[in-house]
């Protein structure tokens, strides 16, 4: 079955989008939300579990005092109030990955509330309020055996491993972003972008999307346009990718809209975003089973941050993204466009981290802002999880810098880093790539190419030294553009002047 | 007075994923009604003003270290399941979505 | 009988002392009793013959080699099941846990091993601690060594039996809402519950976590005393413990043995008494009045208006986390697994719902989905939330009491033990026996019951109960050790001398 879709231009003349988004950021603390066991990606199934985690009968949670303090700093980056008192309290409902068939959350009383932060999309500034940001555990994974595919519909049985229950989560839900019209889609790739920047500055999560420790949920809905409502929504899960997330919004616009201008009805349910076929699916419709019957949690006490703690939390907060952009360029020496790009294409970080690898700002700028950008854009990934790290970056420039390769065959080089080859070094030996800058091949090379273009040395013997260009292109083709073209350059103009 | 269907216990029971049959629901929901009748008789014995107990001892910031201890070995962790395999606990089919 | 069998705890750890016997002997005494009774008592789920004597061998090595770790090195004792033991099997008198060993031990166990107490075994408890009579345990009932016919109270009636008929010289037990010390009045035994948050529950299945707490089931206040400074304590794997060490509770129990209450002010509750409340319990709670006014104490009659709400402010409280807690038994990870019948490849939901029907009995079904309605959408505030609310008023009844006493006492149960099987199926009959133990769970203070006597129309045993505030569990040793002192003074004996023997039981 596939989706009716309106045209993309249709929808906006018709509706006004509304966007919520709830981001999943799994903590990078060295043990779990309420027990010791170690919190790490990975290891061996049903091995970082204890009476806790697993929910034995009998045992108890404490609270993993670091993650208080890491919901703590993301809330005051996101500009929240800090609550004087707070409470864990109980989800209700069953689910096999999930060991007490009740997650610790919070409820009412969400350790940070009211909060906001600024995203920019083609030059425009969008506020993006955050209604709240709270703490807590992550579920179990089940592999799903048996029937075709490996997923949940169709399977005989499943395996369940617990390592991951009880990871400390802390979930970011905003208010609904209304007003983004066309830049909807923008805008929600680029609030998860920023979320996921400013959660790395924090040092709080290594936020991968990919490996699922940074996970978007897409709530969307449309109002026709002008009344200014909100129409019935849904839930967009398993968004795994800043692209993603742009494509499924606009998406979820475009089928709302064919069920709205057919006069349908949007029901209330969540759907499941397929990265491979980029379409959305039906998943469980929401109904009164959702009663999760919250109560706060009887075997923990109230968390009740002092507002000394609060203060010298603020303290240890990184720049405040606008400030430190408007640092960054001026130490980079960027012209407005120049940033403005970098920004767009999600390479600060990046940059800032090639730059600390030694690489000039300009260097850096040109390979991750054209370069690799490009790329990742080609091949639907985020820049980030292209495979090439800022210190390869800055590894590559300076062979550049050495005159060991060329731009061009630098080029070659992240070919080889993005397939996994080796060190800058090692792919440059590997395939061969340095530049040719030993007199003799060149020489021969010069040669050969004059003695094709008789036309060309002519001209330039007669002073047209601009036209020596065609022939270092020949000899660059020849060599295929392992030569060194500033000393081929001069070897041309020495045999002809 | 507050009074508890049939089908309302059938639906609780639902929630609560208790497969009751007929003969219970015959045999609890009568019984189930009387003990609400019974307990609804604090509704409007605390005012708005009075704060809600949820712990008797008034302690707030209990908080544990973020240091790693000794987890179970996978065949401790086990050691109850009613089925396993590739050191995993084997579950029934699992029908709908995570929450 | 042998006679260590008969001797308290204390005069066991004496006797260890002295070099006068072994804790092999002891325990292999106990165990010999277990095996002449307890097929008509059944206070034990499980008797872990082979571990005890293997822990009493080692405690004797221990002290042979000088080092004894407690002053009840050596001492056996029985565990409630409702406690997780590493290699023990734990059910919670539930067929959903049938056959699960626990991979840990809860704390007050692991500090049991410490202290070098040999465990006996596991008692017999209402499943999941639901119940006063301990009928609704899924493995049978346990009987009462006074009068076999009858209920030995609950939820902790098998630990109350078991020291009740020698079985064990110590018990640990649960009181969430009277469970050690209803079933201490009715079999003649000592219970306390102590202050919520000084005693660890972790490794306790919860049953209402806000209201549970592990404490000592003896024969004697001493006893008591010595089982509650081994147990209790902070503990960092339960939030809810508190930091303060524990009062000196063997020393408050010196004080109070002497029979001295002068200055003492005791406040009898007005409203924990009276109507419902059988003569000769009402009879022997009296007399214990007026000992006690003889002893030099000051009787003040304080009055707790709020404590008439108390058991439907329990009947909220205690299913709604209940509920919740019992979630988690649902065929996946351990326990009972069920498939429907009829049903070709059953999902793991279907799978849930039929274990979850075929492990659970019928009170255990009713607290789930009483629970299940006070906390949904909807009804929260009306139940769940007002429920907190009178807790807080039941607190506040309380601390003004407490102002105008140092302890407050009352009858312990309404009644003594009835038939079994006469309340069984008579839920509001059964919540009726914990009228006055209720109240000091949903305020967290400290209360012990002490055996007051038996009533003059059935020959049963009456309990008194001496409720102090949070933290002053050093009261109620002192004053419930003061009336063990009148009483048995009185009596020429302590009260279990009048119990029947058993020999030949079974």
């Amino acid at each position: 079955m596939t989706d009716t879709l309106v045209p993309w231009d249709d929808v906006l003349a018709a509706y006004d989008p509304a966007l919520g988004l709830e981001v999943h950021v799994e903590l990078n603390t060295h043990t779990k939300m309420f027990c010791g066991c170690p919190a790490v990606f990975g290891g061996e199934p049903n091995t970082q579990v204890c009476p806790t985690c697993l929910g034995l009968p009998g045992a108890m949670p404490v609270v993993n005092g670091k993650a208080v303090e890491s919901a703590i700093r993301i809330g005051l980056a996101l500009n929240c109030e800090i609550a004087e008192w707070c409470r864990f309290a109980r989800k209700n409902y069953f689910y096999p990955d999930m060991p007490k068939n009740f997650q610790t959350s919070q409820y009412d009383e969400p350790i940070c509330f009211e909060g906001w932060i600024d995203v920019e999309v083609e030059g425009e500034t969008f506020r993006v309020e955050i209604e709240r940001a709270h703490m807590e555990e992550d579920t179990g994974k089940s592999l799903h055996v048996g029937g075709a595919t490996g997923r949940i519909h169709g399977a005989d049985y499943s395996l369940v491993d617990y390592n991951r229950a009880g990871i400390p989560l802390i979930e970011i839900v905003t208010k609904p972003i209304m007003g983004a019209g066309a830049k909807a889609p923008a805008v929600a790739r680029a609030y998860v972008s920023q979320l996921r920047h400013l959660i790395v500055a924090l040092g709080v999560s290594e936020a991968r999307m990919d490996q699922g420790n940074l996970r978007a949920d897409v709530n969307l809905s449309l109002a026709p346009q002008g009344t200014g409502g909100l129409g019935t929504r849904t839930e967009t899960k398993n968004v795994n990718s800043f692209r993603s997330v742009e494509r499924a919004v606009r998406y979820e616009m475009q089928r709302h809209a064919a069920v709205l201008d057919a006069g349908g009805s949007i029901f209330q349910e969540t759907r499941h975003w397929h990265e491979d076929t980029g379409v959305t699916t039906a998943g469980r419709a929401k109904s009164d089973a959702d009663d999760y019957r919250y109560f706060p949690e009887p075997d923990l006490v109230p968390v009740a941050p002092s507002r000394e703690w609060v203060e010298e939390l603020r303290g240890t907060l990184p720049e405040n993204p606008v400030e430190r952009r408007a640092r960054l360029q001026a130490d980079w020496g960027y012209t407005d466009l120049e940033m403005r790009d970098v920004v767009a294409s999600g390479v600060l970080v990046p940059i800032e981290e090639t730059v600390a690898a030694g690489a000039s700002p300009q260097a850096a700028r040109k390979w991750w802002s054209s370069e690799l950008a490009r790329r990742a854009n080609d091949a639907g990934v985020d820049v980030v999880d292209l495979g090439v790290s800022p210190a390869q970056v800055a590894a590559v420039q300076t062979l550049v810098d050495a005159g060991t390769v060329n731009d061009k065959l630098a080029r070659q080089v992240f070919d080889g880093l993005i397939a996994g080859e080796g060190t800058p070094e090692e792919i440059v030996a590997a395939r061969g790539l340095a530049v040719v800058s030993d007199d003799g091949a060149l020489g021969a090379a010069v040669d050969a190419a004059i003695a094709a273009n008789p036309d060309v040395a002519d001209k330039i013997r007669d002073g047209k030294v601009a036209a020596a260009g065609a022939l270092i292109g020949a000899v660059m083709k020849e060599m295929r553009g392992q030569a060194d073209a500033a000393r081929v350059r001069e070897l041309v103009l020495e045999k002809l002047t | 007075m507050p009074e508890i269907s049939r089908d309302e216990v059938a639906h609780l029971a639902d929630l609560a994923r208790i497969d009751l049959d007929d003969a219970e629901l015959d045999h609890l929901a009568p019984q189930l009604s009387v003990i609400l009748e019974s307990v609804a008789s604090i509704s409007g014995v605390a005012g708005d003003d009075v704060p809600p107990t949820s712990h008797p001892m008034p302690l707030t910031n209990v908080f544990r270290e973020d240091v790693v201890t000794p987890s179970l070995t996978a065949e401790q962790a086990l050691s109850g399941a009613p089925a396993s395999d590739q050191q995993r606990f084997m579950v029934p089919r699992i029908l709908g979505d995570e929450q | 009988m042998s006679d260590l069998i008969r001797k308290t705890a204390a005069q066991l750890a004496d006797a260890l002392a002295a070099g006068e016997t072994t804790s092999v002997e002891i325990t292999q005494a106990h165990l010999d009793r277990i095996g002449q009774v307890d097929g008509a008592v059944h206070a034990f789920l499980h008797v872990d013959a082979e571990g005890a004597l293997a822990q009493a061998a080692e405690s004797d090595a221990r002290r042979a080699a000088g080092g004894p770790s407690s002053a009840l090195d050596g001492v056996p004792i029985a565990v409630k099941d409702v406690l997780a033991t590493e290699g023990l099997p734990t059910t919670c008198g539930s067929k959903i846990l049938e056959g699960w060993v626990p991979p840990y031990d809860a704390t007050v166990v692991r500090r049991l091993r410490d202290a070098g107490m040999p465990i006996l075994g596991k008692t017999n408890m209402d499943e999941f601690a639901m119940g006063s009579s301990t009928e609704h345990s899924a493995y049978g009932p346990t009987h009462n060594p006074w009068d076999l016919d009858r209920i030995p109270g609950g939820s902790g009636g098998g630990s109350a039996a078991a020291v009740a008929a020698f079985e064990a010289p110590l018990a640990l037990g649960t009181d969430t809402g009277g469970s050690i010390r209803q079933p201490g009045a009715v079999t003649g035994t000592v219970g306390v519950k102590p202050t919520y948050g000084s005693v660890s529950r972790y490794g306790l299945v919860a049953l209402a976590n806000s209201l549970d707490q592990v404490g000592p089931v003896t024969r004697t206040v001493m006893d008591a005393a010595l089982l509650h400074e081994v147990i209790g304590g902070h503990d960092p794997r339960d939030s809810t413990s508190i930091t303060q060490s524990v009062p000196d509770l063997t020393d408050a129990v010196r004080r109070g043995a002497t029979g001295d209450l002068t200055g003492v002010r005791v406040g009898v509750v007005k409203e924990l008494g009276g109507e419902g409340y059988q003569d000769g319990v009402q009879a022997r709670f009296q007399e214990a009045v007026d000992l006690m006014v003889g002893a030099g104490a000051e009787v003040v009659e304080v009055s707790c208006p709020t404590f008439v709400h108390a058991l439907a402010t329990y009947y909220l409280i205690l299913p709604a986390e209940a509920s919740s807690n019992l979630a988690k038994f649902d065929a996946m990870r351990y326990g009972l697994r069920v498939l429907p019948e009829g049903v070709q490849s059953p999902s793991a939901e279907d799978v849930m719902r039929a274990t979850r029907d075929a492990g659970f009995g019928d009170e255990v079904k009713r607290r789930i989905i009483l629970g299940t309605y006070a906390l949904s959408s909807g009804y929260y505030d009306a139940y769940y939330g007002q429920a907190q609310k009178v807790r807080t008023l039941i607190s506040r009844d309380f601390d003004a009491a407490f102002e105008k006493a140092d302890v407050l006492i009352s009858p312990t149960a309404p009644t003594t033990a009835f038939k079994l099987g006469e309340k069984l199926d008579d839920p509001i009959a059964m919540y009726l026996n914990d009228l006055a133990t209720i109240p000091a769970n949903l305020s967290g203070v400290p209360g012990i019951s002490v055996p007051g006597g038996l009533a003059d129309e059935d020959g049963l045993p009456v309990g008194v109960q001496i409720l102090a505030p949070t933290m002053a569990d050093d009261r109620v040793y002192r004053v419930g050790a003061a009336l063990e002192t009148l009483l048995a003074d009185q009596w020429g004996g302590p009260l279990l001398d009048r119990a029947p023997s058993l020999n030949g039981a079974s």
